[in-house]
């Protein structure tokens, strides 16, 4: 358990709502977060065979804007933004001169010289001044919004039916990875179709001063659906059951992306941007190691930072590791050596001085059913 | 949040329910709250000798993983099976079919150090403030 102290934790303008729902609230990067509210498990299954709603205002926005912008975000991110159409988001990695992750984020673009970026709670800050360090004297303007924005998720099959009743703006126009500026509950909100749940779903953006009445209206409105409030536990099974990285845990300043399967968001051949140079040279001298997923094949719960064995030789340990409550068993991600990345090898998982044997999988664990055009 | 007048508790929050020599360990309501939901109990061998304040097992949790401790010391003569396949019966019934282990007691003043229901609703109160 933390012991910082509940006094220096940020709250998001929905904590106390969290409280009166009956969340339990822990601390989490700096944040006062609600983990659970009826159950990790519980909550999971809603958004696997309903919906849910997550608070995940902690998250970071930082907007660009001006004649610079375009050029700018460019320079900082692996992925090509060059094709993006207005309305669209893009999932792209931010990245040091020597290929390390500065952060792994998304990229809307409102205008060819105006774009928010969705980014981690706990590198907000530290992106916010990456990003202005290298923006130098460029013209454009870049705001940190985060404390004035809240964000929610909406995740599950039924999120499009249930946010329809709040909005006139006919939902299913928005398809997946793009966005739109809509009213919800006549609010001004930002209504992206995308998430961390491998579920169809969206991720709504709304100003902080009316986020507790539109996630109240979502609430009312989900009843019929038997929505729920979801808290950061199952958010974590859930984008576990997906094989999606995590930023601290797959992926961080040492990492190198290639290994971790993120080669598809990375464009080498675009135009200059930081790391380039570096994410070229790996790539041509190739993976050291590979992220693999792994699936235990009998009880336990593998943890972060548990050993992986080959024949009772260490050959890595557990950047991730969870119980999947879809599959009722111990899943995790761990670099290892090529050779033992491929699915079907047989592996072990160290818990608690015994080795339990283990496969190797391709992520995700299970199909994902986002909203594919 | 129930604790039961009848059984003795650990500050570690398990109880155990004393039947002549004979008695019941499991953990508390409190604790399988804190927990979370319970998918895996690792469970000792029948006839292994535990002692007190000593690990003899492990719950997880989804969220995470905690030692047992054994309130008091002996042999167990029984551990609940029924637990390999639903261990989430800790998390609906910490008093009743989620009970852990029986043990055979090996010394009964073990039982002396042990806090009572009032005593130990007092340390939960405290851990929630």
């Amino acid at each position: 358990m933390s012991q910082e102290t509940s006094s220096s934790l940020k709250t998001t303008p929905l904590t106390n709502t969290h409280k009166e729902l009956g969340g339990k609230l822990v601390p989490f990067a700096g944040w006062k977060m609600p983990i659970q509210f009826k159950g990790v498990i519980q909550e999971h299954q809603c958004v696997r065979d309903g919906v849910g709603i997550f608070d995940v205002s902690h998250m970071g926005e930082i907007e660009i804007q001006g004649p610079s912008a375009k050029r700018l975000i460019q320079k900082l991110m692996t992925n090509d933004i060059d094709s993006m159409q207005d309305n669209q988001a893009l999932y792209t990695l931010m990245c040091l001169e020597h290929g390390g992750v500065v952060d792994d984020l998304l990229v809307h673009r409102f205008s060819e010289d105006h774009y928010f970026l969705c980014v981690n709670a706990a590198n907000t800050e530290k992106d916010f001044q990456w990003i202005l360090k290298n923006a130098g004297s460029c013209d454009a303007t870049i705001r940190n919004t985060s404390h004035e924005t809240a964000q929610l998720a909406i995740q599950g099959k039924h999120s499009e039916a249930l946010l329809q009743k709040l909005c006139e703006a006919p939902l299913s126009e928005i398809r997946y990875y793009h966005f739109k500026k809509e009213k919800i509950h006549n609010f001004a909100s930002i209504i992206a179709r995308t998430g961390y749940t491998g579920e169809d779903g969206f991720e709504i953006y709304v100003d902080a001063v009316h986020a507790e009445t539109v996630f109240r209206a979502i609430l009312d409105a989900g009843k019929e659906f038997n929505l729920q409030p979801i808290g950061l536990g199952a958010r974590d099974t859930l984008r576990m059951e997906m094989g999606y990285a995590l930023y601290g845990n797959e992926i961080n300043e040492e990492s190198r992306p290639l290994e971790a399967g993120l080669g598809w968001v990375i464009k080498l051949g675009k135009q200059e941007f930081i790391g380039q140079v570096e994410l070229k040279k790996q790539k041509d001298a190739g993976n050291r190691r590979k992220l693999a997923g792994i699936r235990l094949l009998e009880r336990g719960v593998p943890r972060p930072h548990y050993r992986v064995l080959k024949n009772g030789a260490p050959v890595g340990e557990l950047t991730s590791g969870t119980f999947s409550p879809s599959l009722n068993t111990g899943i995790g991600l761990c670099y290892v050596s090529p050779e033992y990345a491929k699915p079907g090898t047989e592996l072990e998982v160290e818990i608690r001085k015994l080795s339990v044997p283990a496969e190797v999988v391709k992520p995700p664990f299970l199909p994902t059913r986002v909203k594919k055009d | 949040m129930e604790v039961p007048q009848d059984l003795k508790y650990t500050q570690e929050h398990e109880w155990i329910r004393v039947d002549g020599k004979k008695a019941v360990i499991g953990i508390s309501e409190f604790a399988q709250e804190q927990l979370g939901d319970i998918v895996f109990v690792e469970l000792p061998e029948v006839g292994s000798q535990i002692e007190q304040g000593s690990p003899f097992g492990v719950v997880e949790s989804v969220k995470t993983v905690s030692d047992l401790y054994a309130p008091a010391g002996g042999k167990v003569t029984a551990v609940n099976k029924d637990l390999e396949t639903n261990p989430e019966k800790v998390n609906s019934e910490p008093y009743g079919e989620g009970w852990i282990v029986e043990i055979e007691l090996s010394d009964e003043t073990n039982l002396e150090s042990l806090l009572d229901a009032d005593a130990y609703s007092e340390q939960c109160q405290k851990e929630t403030e």
